[in-house]
């Protein structure tokens, strides 16, 4: 599926951090993790998306955002169920439709329909119903938190979680050294194979080009992805004023590329210039400790090296 | 098929609920499809596609996702139908929890079929009671009649303000979804008198009106605030319902009463059944009563909330119940049955035996001789197990069946 950007944004971008929206979308003072790099994310995308949305949320950490009577959002919230954020997306957006149409109500009642829902979700039990969604042409924006583990429950494995990395579910042992053994799923390119109109990465470390990112798929309609990387404290183990130095690192060690998917054709929109060795980026995180105490595990790192070269050797200019 | 005004046509269970839904003025159909229901969303996707119903119906992945879509559509002001069965009930149950606690108004249609394991077509009701506790309204059909009625007056109980909740219409797969019965088709206009189209009456998602639905709750008295607001609302019902049946009955001429009381006021053998089946039970009493023997029927079709008090009053003084129930949980027994004990066990002029039959699993018929082994069970003394019907025919066409797969009688297992 093709996808219409008028000329105007181009000219319209972001281009420092005072040009972002002063208004917060979302209040402070949730229930959710000091340093949460998804909040953070979120944050940013709401800023550039404004009230006028409903946001269907899985279960995961971001159903503390809204605790009976409280709510941060300025604009509408359903928590739903871990599977089922997408389908009643599908419903929102179905029963405006039919209301605009059959019933005559004003567009300016329209929302725009958001679903937000954790790396575990996503790549788990909600994928099937988010498939379904694509093929359907789904009107919506899907915001995947991805703190690559079930981080409200404590921390363990998903289809997400990387490999060398501790969790609760995943544990070093002398008869598996590394943790998780198994590589991120390709969400990404899970979505690419649906053809939707605009799949992206972000992080809350990159806010120019996350706020770029939304203020593209905001013109635009049908599915569109957003996966944030999203650091976290309590789960990857490190002080929570560190947030943004952690999402840096995933950028500049070449982790977690920062790329978009338009018009059939992938580009990568922060292109680390001399990626930095993986360990500096794992070294400072508690999930990858057994990597490098008390025996440093030089094999293992190695293949979290040579993955990470191999995803960019694909795309060397 | 164009409508004609008020007339009687013949219709399948099935098509009697397409017919409802459409009468309905319904706007949204997420449908997903499962035998025996599957006629009931194709009957309606064809005629939002010839343009009969306006609105949408969209192909949804499984019934978890069309039971969220249709939850989700309802909290944002349109009028939701959607249908399913068995196994699709299962799939579905964290949703339908979840869209009962969202307190939403919407109707489903559930066609019974027994559940797996062993994976069968026909009915029993061990699917829709799986429901029983979501809090869900439900009404269980005995005819096509019925079914197409009550999910005009669905509509009316489920937008209630004083309830807000989704209404299930049961009917049983086979035996109803796919047999033929005469329908009286009102004029739309008619119904649309009795039905209006649906203003909400609770406020929906739209951009001026910005609220958060669902939010997590913590502490158990806030939890139970929700919850016991939920009981409260779904115990509305009974009165609400007694209102709403007048007024269909004044206007439509047929009366729903939340139970039917067939040839229940001398009678000394009462069974007590729902759904299909209960025509049987009601060709039984006839011949019983022309062997002049004093039998009668109580059929339970508004199932939740439970009508325990004109349960009682209708047992009262009928000194002989058996209770059917076409559902078993297994190291327990019946699932009604304890329902029914509840509901009379502090009347002085409850019954003196209320006995626990299990039958019409799988769709197993139950035959004239299975009521007269009730009547016999019924004339002994009061004992705990409850009566299987299940006898040696059914053990003989067992047996054969596996001969011809080569198994001896001897290797049966017990």
């Amino acid at each position: 599926m093709t996808a219409t950007i008028p000329d105007s944004l181009e000219e319209s971008k972001y281009k420092k951090v005072t040009d972002l929206n002063p208004e917060e979308e979302i209040a402070p003072g949730s229930a959710l993790c000091a340093g949460c790099g998804g909040l953070e994310g979120m944050r940013l995308a709401m800023k550039v998306l404004g009230e006028n949305t409903l946001t269907c949320n899985a279960a995961g950490c971001f159903t503390l955002i809204s605790v009976y009577p409280f709510t941060p959002l300025k604009g509408s919230w359903l928590y739903t169920t871990m599977s089922g954020p997408v389908p009643a997306a599908q419903g929102v957006r179905d029963a405006l439709d039919i209301r605009m149409h059959k019933h005559g109500l004003p567009e300016k009642e329209d929302l725009q329909v958001i679903v937000v829902a954790g790396d575990g979700s996503t790549n788990d039990m909600g994928l099937s119903p988010t498939s379904a969604a694509i093929h359907r042409n789904l009107d919506f924006i899907y915001f995947c938190y991805d703190n690559e583990a079930y981080g409200n429950t404590g921390f363990q494995q998903s289809g997400a979680s990387p490999l060398g990395s501790h969790t609760m579910t995943s544990p070093d042992t002398p008869e598996h050294p590394a943790g998780s053994e198994r590589t991120k799923k390709d969400l990404f390119g899970i979505w690419m194979a649906h053809n939707p109109p605009y799949i992206a990465t972000v992080s809350p470390r990159e806010p120019i080009d996350l706020s770029n990112k939304f203020k593209k798929a905001k013109a635009m309609k049908g599915p569109r992805l957003f996966i944030c990387l999203s650091p976290c404290p309590t789960g990857w183990g490190f002080d929570p004023k560190d947030t943004h130095l952690i999402a840096k690192l995933a950028v500049d060690t070449g982790i977690f590329p920062i790329k978009e998917f338009v018009d059939g054709k992938v580009t990568h929109t922060k292109r680390p210039h001399k990626r930095l060795p993986v360990e500096k980026y794992l070294e400072r995180q508690k999930r990858f400790h057994h990597l490098f105490a008390p025996k440093r595990r030089d094999d293992i790192i190695a293949q979290i090296q040579s993955n990470v070269d191999a995803y960019w050797e694909q795309y060397d200019e | 098929m164009e409508l004609t005004g008020k007339k009687q046509i013949m219709l399948t269970g099935n098509k009697a609920a397409a017919w409802g839904a459409r009468l309905a003025g319904v706007d949204y159909v997420p449908a997903f499809p499962i035998t025996p229901q599957t006629e009931i969303v194709e009957t309606l996707s064809q005629w939002f596609a010839d343009g009969h119903m306006h609105g949408k119906y969209t192909n949804m992945d499984s019934e978890h996702s069309m039971f969220m879509a249709a939850g989700a559509a309802a909290a944002s002001g349109v009028r939701v139908f959607t249908a399913s069965s068995s196994q699709g009930i299962l799939y579905g149950l964290e949703a339908l929890h979840t869209i009962a606690g969202w307190r939403v108004p919407l109707v489903l249609v559930n066609v019974s079929r027994a559940l797996a394991t062993p994976i069968t077509l026909e009915p029993d009701h061990n699917d829709v009671l799986s429901l029983r506790d979501t809090g869900i309204i439900q009404l269980h059909a005995e005819t096509a009649q019925e079914v197409f009625d009550y999910i005009l007056m669905a509509y009316r109980i489920a937008e209630d303000p004083e309830v807000c909740l989704p209404v299930l219409v049961n009917l049983d797969g086979f035996y109803l979804s796919f047999t033929r019965e005469p329908v009286v088709i009102p004029d739309e206009a008619e119904v649309r008198e009795f039905l209006p189209l649906f203003k909400p009456s609770q406020p929906v998602f739209q951009a001026s009106e910005p609220m958060a639905r669902a939010s997590a709750v913590f502490g158990g008295g806030n939890y139970s605030y929700f919850k016991i607001q939920h009981h409260l609302a779904a115990q509305n019902v009974v009165n609400i319902y007694r209102k709403i049946t007048q007024e269909f009955s004044d206007r439509f001429g047929r009366f729903y009463d939340a139970v039917e009381r067939y040839r229940l006021d001398d009678a000394e053998y009462v069974f007590v059944m729902s759904n299909s089946f209960a025509t049987k039970g009601k060709a039984a009493v006839q011949h019983l009563r022309k062997n002049g023997i004093k039998a009668g029927l109580l059929k339970l079709s508004l199932l939740r909330p439970f009508p325990s008090q004109i349960i009682a009053e209708a047992l009262a003084q009928r000194p002989k119940v058996a209770v059917i129930d076409q559902n078993l949980a297994p190291g327990m027994g019946g699932i009604l049955y304890p329902e029914i004990l509840k509901a009379v066990y502090r009347r002085e002029d409850r019954p003196q035996h209320l006995l626990s039959v299990i039958g019409g699993l799988g769709g197993r018929d139950i035959r004239a001789g299975d009521f007269m082994n009730i009547l016999q069970r019924l004339d002994e003394e009061p004992g705990d197990d409850p009566l299987f019907l299940f006898d040696e025919k059914d053990l003989k066409q067992f047996d054969q069946l596996r001969q011809i797969a080569g198994f001896s009688r001897e290797a049966r297992v017990q």
